[in-house]
Formats: C-alpha cells, sequence, structure tokens
C-alpha cells in the first residue's frame, strides 16, 4: 500500500464551538469615544435582543491553532492531483492573490463614485473586452456570481430577447450529458426541460434532436450545449446544430465550464453561439475556495445585447484629447435587470485578469494545448493497462481536455464499483475523478488532469490505478473498505439526509 | 508523450475541430507578461481608484468598512481552504465540511433560526432565492415586499420573478419604516412570502414581529433581510417570527472588493429544511463510529435532482463563508455584542452631529444601529464632491433608487469610523451645504444643536 506521505491529521474533531470556554476572547475592540447612553434609550425595548446569540469564546491563539488544524484535514490542490472532471483545477497563481489583495483593490466600496472608481471599471471593461476576443462574442457581462447563475441570466435573456418579438416559447433543449446545473436553471428560469440523446460518438443525435425541434419548433426557447461536452469531446456538428436551432427562433446556449480546451483554438461565437458563460474559477484560475467564489461573465451576441444585465460598464470617448473614462450604465432600458448586488464579483476579476495579462494571447493557447495533450496522454497510459479492459474509455475517439472512463467492467470482473476505486485513489494521495457523471455513462469516470500537470504526475496517477486494479484481484475488499488513511473513513451519508444534524446543539 | 497517443503533433488531437471553426490566428490579446509586469500594471490600476485608505468612508448600503482581522486573512489564504472545490469526497474534505458545519451553527445562533446553509452568493441573489423557495412552500406566486429592503435585493427579486412567474407587489415607507396599514392591505391568500429588510435600506430598524402579523394572517412566509453586524443588538428574526432570515454576508470577515465575492446567509425553520438552496452540512459518523461530516440533504440539489432542484447554485461562496466564521470566532459572544453597542453609540452620535448642521434634517425619526438618512438643503451630488475634496466620501446619495429622496444622503458608520472622524464629516458637510446655499437664498431653521438632539433621542 503507498500511503501519502503526510497522513492528514487524524485527531477527532472537536468544532470551535467545544473549544469555547465563558470569558476568554480574542478581539479588543476601540473605545466608544461618544456618550455611552444606555442603548434601551436609544431603540426601543421590544425591538431589542434579550441575550446575545451563542458565538464560541476562544482567545486569538487557539482559533489559529483550530483552523490551522482543521486546514490538515483538507486535501488541497496545492497538495496533489486533483483531476475532477468538468472543474478544471488548474494551478492559482499567488500573484493573482496578491494584486487582488492591494488596497485599491480590496478597500473599495462598491458604492464609490465612478469618477473615483476609475481603475477597477477600466479592469472590469479591459476584462470584458478580453473575454469577447476569447469566446468570439461582441458583448460581456460581468454580473453573474457563477456558472450556474450565468446560465440563469442566459435563460432569462432568452426570455426577454423573445418576448421583446412578442414569442413566448417554453421549451429548453439539453442533451442528457448535460452539467446538472443546466436542468435546474432551466426549471428556475419557467421554462421546461427537453432532453436529447447523445449518437454513438458522444456526440448530440442529430435525428433526436430533430425530432425534438419538429414537436413544435414555435415553443423551442433554446438549446443549452456544452461544447466540448462533458464527455470531453468536441461536437463536430455544431454548425449544423446551430442552424436547426436558429431556423426554429431559439437561442443557443454555450455552458463554458469546458472552455479550457479550446482558448484561442475556436470560439463559442464562431461556432454560432449566441450566449456564453464562461467560469473565471475554472479556465481563468480563480481558487475554487473549497465551494466558491467563482464568476460566471456572460458573452452574447448583438441580438442579445440590449437585454443584458443592468448596470454594464461602459467606456465613455471624451473630447479635446482628454482620455476616455469608464462608467456604469444604468439607462438600459430593455434589461432584464440586476441578477446580484452591486458590480459583481471584482476580487475574481482582478485574479482572472491578471491570469490573462500573465499568459498573453500565446500563453493561453498553450494552456490549452497542454490541457488536450495531458488528457489524452493520461487516457492513453490508463488504456495501455489494466484499466484498458477493466476501465474501457466511454468514447474511444481522441478526447479534448477530459475523458470519460465506464467502470461497469471493473464491477463485473473485480466487484469493484467506480466509488470504491475512488475512495481506493484517496489512500494514494490523489483526488478522484468526478464519478457517476455524466450519468448516460455507466459507473462514470470523468479524468480532467488540466495543463497544470506534468508527465510525471499523469505517470504516477495511471500507476495507481494500475495497482489497485492489480490488488482487486487478489484482494477486492482491500478497495471496498478503503480508504484507510484519511481523518475519517467513508461517511454514513444516508443518515445525513434521512435524519440531518445541520447545526450544534449548544448548552446555553 | 505523443507516440503514447499515437500522433505525430497536439495538431492532429484539435483535428475534430471542424475546419472552417478553427480561428486560424492568434488571439487578439497582448503577448504575456512577468509575474512583476502584471504587477506594475494592476497596482496603477488600483491607484486610480479611492479607497478606504485614502478616503474616509461612510458608504454603506449593504457593505461597510470593517476591520477584519488578520487572522482571517492568514486562515482563509491557506492553500488547504483556497485551492480545493466543492467536497464531493468528504473523507478527504473534513477540514472545509466541519468549517461549513461552524458557520451553520453561528448564523443560526444569529438569526434565531434552527436551519442555515453553508452560504450563498450575496444578499440581493439570496432574497430572490428565498421568493422561489416560498413559492414552493406555498404555491403561490405573488411576493409582498416592503420597500425598505435594499433596492438591489428588489430588482433582483424582480428579474427572477419574469422567470419563475411570480408577481411581485410594493409596499412604501412612512416615517422611514414599512407602512403597516398598507402592508397589511397588499397581503393576501395568493401572498407566498412578505419580504422586510430590518435595518431597512435607510437604516431604520423595523418592527418585525408586528409587520410580521400580516404574513401569519394569511399562510405567507415572513422573509427577513437583515445585516448581520446588527444581530449582537437587535432581536432575531427568528424570535419575530420569521420564517427565512437571510443576508448580505460582507460585514462579517469579508473586504469591500467593489462589490464581491462575499456571501449570502440563509436560514429558515425546520419546515424548510428539504426546500434549502445551497450547500448543507451535516454531521455523522464513518464506518469505525468517528465522527465527520458530509454534504446533507444532498437530493434538493442539482447535480443530484437536475431539473427538480430546490435551486440552481452549485458553486457559491465558501472561502467567504470561511473568513466569516474565523471573524465571528474572533469577535466571539461578548465582542460581537460590544461591537453592536459602539455602533449603536457612534451612529446615534453621528446623527445627532449631522442633524444639528444648519441646512440638514433627518429623513426619519424611526430607531438605527448603525446607518441613517439625512436631507439635504443642497444638491446632493454637489455636496458630496466638496466633501470628497477633504477626503471624505459622505454617504450614499438615495436619489437613483428612490427617487421621492432626491435630497437625501444615506450615512453608515462601522467601529474604524472614529469621533473625530464623525466631527470632520459633520464639518464638511456643514461646509458643504453653506457653500452651495451661499449661491442661492439661503433657508436656515436657525435651529439649535440642543433642539436637534432632542429629536433624535426621541
Amino acid at each position: 500500500m503507498t500511503l501519502a506521505e503526510a497522513p492528514m491529521q487524524r485527531e477527532r474533531a472537536t468544532t470551535i464551538y467545544e473549544k469555547s470556554k465563558a470569558g476568554r476572547r480574542a478581539a479588543v475592540l476601540p473605545g466608544a469615544e461618544v456618550p455611552e447612553t444606555p442603548i434601551e434609550d436609544l431603540i426601543p425595548a421590544n425591538l431589542l435582543r434579550s441575550e446575545a446569540p451563542n458565538l464560541p469564546e476562544v482567545a486569538e491563539p487557539e482559533i489559529v491553532r483550530h483552523y490551522n488544524r482543521l486546514s490538515r484535514r483538507n486535501f488541497d490542490l496545492d497538495s496533489g492531483f486533483y483531476p475532477l472532471g468538468s472543474c478544471t483545477m488548474k494551478h492559482n497563481p499567488r500573484l493573482n492573490e496578491r494584486v487582488a489583495a492591494l488596497p485599491g483593490h480590496a478597500r473599495l466600496h462598491p458604492a464609490q463614485d465612478p469618477r473615483r472608481a476609475q481603475g477597477a471599471l477600466e479592469l472590469m471593461y479591459l476584462l470584458q473586452e478580453s473575454l469577447a476576443e476569447i469566446s468570439g462574442m461582441p458583448h460581456v457581462s460581468l454580473q453573474p456570481s457563477a456558472g450556474s447563475h450565468g446560465e440563469l441570466a442566459g435563460l432569462l435573456l432568452t426570455r426577454a430577447f423573445h418576448a421583446d418579438r412578442g414569442e413566448v416559447r417554453t421549451k429548453v433543449l439539453a442533451p442528457d450529458t448535460s452539467h446538472g446545473t443546466n436542468p435546474a436553471s432551466v426549471t428556475m428560469a419557467g421554462y421546461e426541460v427537453v432532453k436529447v440523446a447523445t449518437n454513438q460518438r458522444g456526440g448530440v443525435d442529430m435525428d433526436d434532436l430533430r425530432a425534438k425541434i419538429a414537436e413544435d419548433p414555435s415553443q423551442i426557447a433554446c438549446l443549452m450545449l456544452t461544447n466540448p461536452n462533458t464527455l470531453g469531446l468536441f461536437d463536430e456538428n455544431i454548425e449544423e446544430i446551430a442552424a436547426l436551432i436558429h431556423e426554429a427562433g431559439g437561442t443557443l446556449y454555450y455552458d463554458g465550464a469546458n472552455l479550457n480546451a479550446i482558448l484561442g483554438r475556436t470560439r463559442p461565437g464562431d461556432m454560432g453561439f449566441d450566449i456564453v458563460h464562461l467560469n473565471l474559477h475554472k479556465s481563468f484560475s480563480q481558487p475554487h475556495g473549497g465551494g466558491g467564489p467563482g464568476a460566471g461573465p456572460i458573452a452574447v451576441s448583438e441580438r442579445i445585447e440590449p437585454f443584458l444585465p443592468r448596470p454594464q460598464v461602459v467606456r465613455r470617448e471624451s473630447s479635446g484629447g482628454r482620455d476616455p473614462s469608464f462608467d456604469l450604465d444604468f439607462d438600459r432600458p430593455k434589461s432584464i435587470g440586476r441578477l446580484r448586488g452591486f458590480q459583481g464579483n471584482f476580487g475574481v476579476f482582478v485574479r482572472s485578469y491578471a491570469y490573462i495579462l500573465s499568459l498573453g494571447a500565446d500563453g493561453l493557447v498553450d494552456a490549452s494545448e497542454t490541457a488536450v495533450l495531458n488528457a489524452n496522454y493520461l487516457k492513453a497510459r490508463l488504456a495501455a493497462g489494466r484499466a484498458g479492459e477493466r476501465l474501457p474509455v466511454a468514447f474511444d475517439r481522441h478526447c479534448m481536455h477530459e475523458f470519460v472512463l465506464s467502470g461497469r467492467p471493473m464491477k463485473n470482473e473485480l466487484g469493484l464499483a467506480t466509488l470504491d476505486l475512488a475512495k481506493r485513489l484517496l489512500d494514494f494521495g490523489f483526488h478522484p475523478p468526478t464519478v457517476y457523471f455524466p450519468l448516460l455513462v455507466d459507473e462514470a469516470l470523468m479524468v480532467e488532469p488540466t495543463e497544470t500537470e506534468t508527465k510525471e504526475s499523469l505517470d504516477a496517477f495511471a500507476d495507481a490505478v494500475e495497482e489497485i486494479l492489480a490488488e482487486a484481484e487478489t484482494d477486492p475488499d482491500l478497495a471496498k473498505n478503503a480508504p484507510y488513511s484519511t481523518p475519517v473513513r467513508r461517511l454514513d451519508e444516508v443518515r445525513a439526509t434521512r435524519k440531518p444534524v445541520v447545526r450544534q446543539q449548544l448548552a446555553d | 508523450m505523443l507516440a503514447a497517443i499515437g500522433v505525430a503533433s497536439t495538431e492532429e488531437l484539435f483535428e475534430q475541430i471542424p475546419g472552417p471553426l478553427r480561428l486560424g490566428r492568434p488571439l487578439d490579446l497582448p503577448a504575456g507578461m512577468t509575474e512583476a509586469e502584471v504587477y506594475e500594471r494592476l497596482a496603477a490600476l488600483a491607484a486610480r481608484n479611492a479607497d478606504a485608505e485614502e478616503q474616509v468612508t461612510f458608504l454603506g448600503a449593504g457593505m461597510y468598512d470593517h476591520y477584519v482581522p488578520a487572522i482571517v486573512e492568514a486562515i482563509t489564504s491557506r492553500s488547504e481552504f483556497l485551492t480545493p472545490y466543492t467536497p464531493y469526497q468528504p473523507e478527504i474534505s473534513q477540514g472545509g465540511l466541519q468549517v461549513m458545519f461552524e458557520f451553520q451553527t453561528a448564523m443560526s445562533e444569529l438569526t434565531g433560526l434552527p436551519v442555515s446553509n453553508a452560504g450563498l452568493y450575496e444578499g440581493p441573489s439570496s432574497v430572490a432565492s428565498a421568493g422561489y423557495l416560498a413559492m414552493g412552500a406555498t404555491k403561490r406566486r405573488k411576493f409582498v415586499v416592503s420597500r425598505g429592503v435594499h433596492p438591489h435585493s428588489r430588482e433582483t427579486l424582480a428579474t427572477y420573478s419574469v422567470g419563475y412567474g411570480a408577481e411581485v407587489v410594493e409596499v412604501g415607507l412612512e416615517g422611514g419604516v414599512t407602512d403597516a396599514a398598507a402592508l397589511a392591505a397588499a397581503v393576501d391568500g395568493e401572498t407566498a412570502a412578505v419580504i422586510l429588510q430590518s435595518p431597512n435600506f435607510l437604516g431604520a430598524v423595523e418592527d418585525v414581529e408586528a409587520l410580521g402579523a400580516a404574513a401569519k394572517e394569511h399562510g405567507s412566509l415572513l422573509v427577513v433581510a437583515c445585516d448581520p453586524m446588527t444581530l449582537g443588538i437587535l432581536r432575531s428574526p427568528g424570535e419575530c417570527g420569521a420564517d427565512i432570515a437571510l443576508g448580505e454576508g460582507q460585514p462579517l470577515g469579508n473586504r469591500l472588493d467593489f462589490g464581491g465575492p462575499s456571501f449570502g446567509f440563509f436560514c429558515a425553520t425546520e419546515a424548510q429544511i428539504r426546500r434549502m438552496p445551497g450547500r448543507i452540512a451535516g454531521e455523522t459518523e464513518d464506518v469505525d463510529g468517528r465522527r465527520g461530516f458530509v454534504l446533507a440533504l444532498q437530493t434538493r440539489e442539482q447535480h443530484i435532482r437536475r431539473e427538480k432542484a430546490t435551486n440552481n447554485i452549485c458553486t457559491a461562496q465558501a472561502l467567504n463563508a470561511l473568513g466569516a466564521m474565523v471573524h465571528l470566532a474572533w469577535l466571539g459572544r461578548e465582542g460581537f455584542r460590544e461591537l453592536g453597542e459602539l455602533l449603536v453609540r457612534r451612529t446615534a452620535y453621528a446623527r445627532e452631529r449631522l442633524a444639528a448642521v444648519d441646512g440638514i434634517e433627518l429623513l426619519h425619526e424611526a430607531p438605527v444601529v448603525r446607518e441613517f438618512a439625512v436631507r439635504l438643503d443642497a444638491p446632493v451630488d454637489r455636496v458630496l464632491d466638496r466633501v470628497a475634496e477633504r477626503g471624505i466620501a459622505a454617504g450614499y446619495a438615495l436619489g437613483r433608487e428612490y427617487p421621492e429622496y432626491d435630497d437625501a444622503l444615506l450615512v453608515a458608520i462601522t467601529e474604524r469610523r472614529t469621533r473625530e472622524q464623525i466631527d470632520a464629516l459633520a464639518d464638511a458637510l456643514a461646509a458643504a451645504v453653506a457653500a452651495e446655499r451661499g449661491e442661492k437664498p439661503s433657508h436656515g431653521d436657525g435651529k439649535s444643536p440642543q433642539a436637534a438632539s432632542e429629536r433624535v433621542i426621541a
């Protein structure tokens, strides 16, 4: 058994509340400096709290130790290979953290007068321009907070676009391989999802698409597509798909989760898409933060532009040889309105703009090329070993930045489920791939190595998979009971849903 | 590597992209830059912003210039918190999952409601998510919303409502707080939710319990947006009868960042636990009986339920919620209450000082915690410019979002705003208003500081 070099911290979990002792504290607050009028004289008693909320009482050194200990119970990208499919776990340059923390960014109030926030607005404008070029779309709104928020924005834009033409459409098409957020966004935007099948080559089943459109073309509002799709395959029929949707009067939506495969190679705008979201926390190196923050800017075609969220960052030309200025444009009568507070996740914009500046035109293309090379190499390495039989690739073609394996033979022949393999990989010091997605592939494993990884780390991962499959031939229980080296072992997730304990019960 | 793949060049791997769709030219972006060059470039942009180190800021309107203790940055910048993703593999994500559990406990304590999620994007979209929940819970399609709710929240709710097919009815303000009679008249058997904010956008503390009676009477959910920094002082939304309490989390452990990333918090009654949006951590045990945490109630979520999910949210704001938890632990039970008291007292002082200025009067006299509104007898934008020349951002002009208050300014106080700075603000405003009035006939009411302070206390 190869265990991770430094076993993760395994002591019993103790919460910050359990470290609390009455009277301890960290904060020293400034004095009032003003008359210490009793609070009851300033706010009526019936609006006041009778007792302070129960927060932990812990001194600063113990707070720091507590969260440092907790941090050591996390696996992270800076510690090792993290091939989580569709998540693009690429390196997070620390320069980006440094520039985001500059007071001119970090302590800038969002309601600052635009004339006194010219640097921030110019940065947003430049990022908009960069994302427009990368996506091949003329207009960008940075407002959506994450990918799924961008999807909702795209669907609301679609609704507004059709409403403006006096049309009401009810159906949104999405392939059966789509990310779960796609159908969830469709429902939230008040549409009905219509699933489109996948063909033998892993692309959209054109006959099924034609049939679903033919049922009633006037009801087709939109097709949501990821390209390359969640199988890591580029849909070669994209031009025809775009033509079919446009002919029916629908919009074509691009889920940008997989954009890292095609930077500078091809662009959603050139494929015929109307609306694109880009995940700045995937392709553009914003750290994933354990589940955010991210940002999900949308890029749109000319016909969608009038409906973009408000406010929009604009550049205003000046007369008399003075520099142009940047502003927030609220005067957008056809806008769908706001999707959130203020201007968006500006701190994320700073990091992603720094990333784009660092890589430049060539660097972005190199990043994609290396990501695709890495994925194909790892796919080939796995196929050459035991995985070739036990974990065959679901659609055997060159992939883009990720690929999907099926654990069905492994399950049938070795009794090992995809989950068991994933859990055993933890003992080898790897984050497992995305598992059981896309739903179309039985016992799926979705592997996305990104451009960050060296050949050595790809080889080490392939070796680990090989070793797990080999050991399973003699001792399948080893994987079935894995992991062994982690802070906790397999957890009872059913109980956490049936009888959820979602907060600590505190003795007062 | 190419040999292992069986291709001669990486170009072959891209052949699956049809020829006509290939870009065939370099991206029209600058060439790459060194780390030092990028730093200089972005530092130059940052230098063109008047931030809160350069200006003394009294801007608030939902985001506040609190002091974020150094340990927040030290902990949130650790790789182990900064660089993983959503804890889908709980065995190697116990740190993040436990943070979520602790955060949920703390937010539940603050709001007085038993169930908290681990955070949403930010405040306004959390209001829209509450609306979606309320529609599902009541099978009704109307929201009655106070005009005291943050304009960004109301606008976001309206944007979402066009999608999920709901009607938004707004109720006006009277004396700075929600018009109770108008609210009661607007709520009926079709109302999915009554949505209030306290303190409201004008800083006024609402009598949530009294206003909420209309929701209870008609079986509508009572949704209360709140400022977490006021919850050490104010009666909790849960105690006032709220079904959902939510809000903008920025004041807790998050930077201003020109508006984001921050986080939204979202708490509810037990009855709503299976309709909650967003991630929720739950406590459980592993096969050896060791205590552990997992993502609970995943059957609500998009990655399992797809079109039947209770919300579409996936990536949220985990790192920002960690910042909040560390800040709350740093303040602690006593510190959190003390900070609330400090805000109330300094705000009362500032309100009194400003109200005593010739040409300034209070927009409302309702009780406030940390923000208040004043009317200026001079054009607000010109006064703001004059005060800015003294290095002060005097506040938020209400005119854009409240045309009826186009002469009004919203002033926010944090523990960073000293008495000296508040005095400087009062002096700067006095000078600016006087200068503006000097250009037209003066209508000074000759009021005395004493009279003004009596009004505030009353």
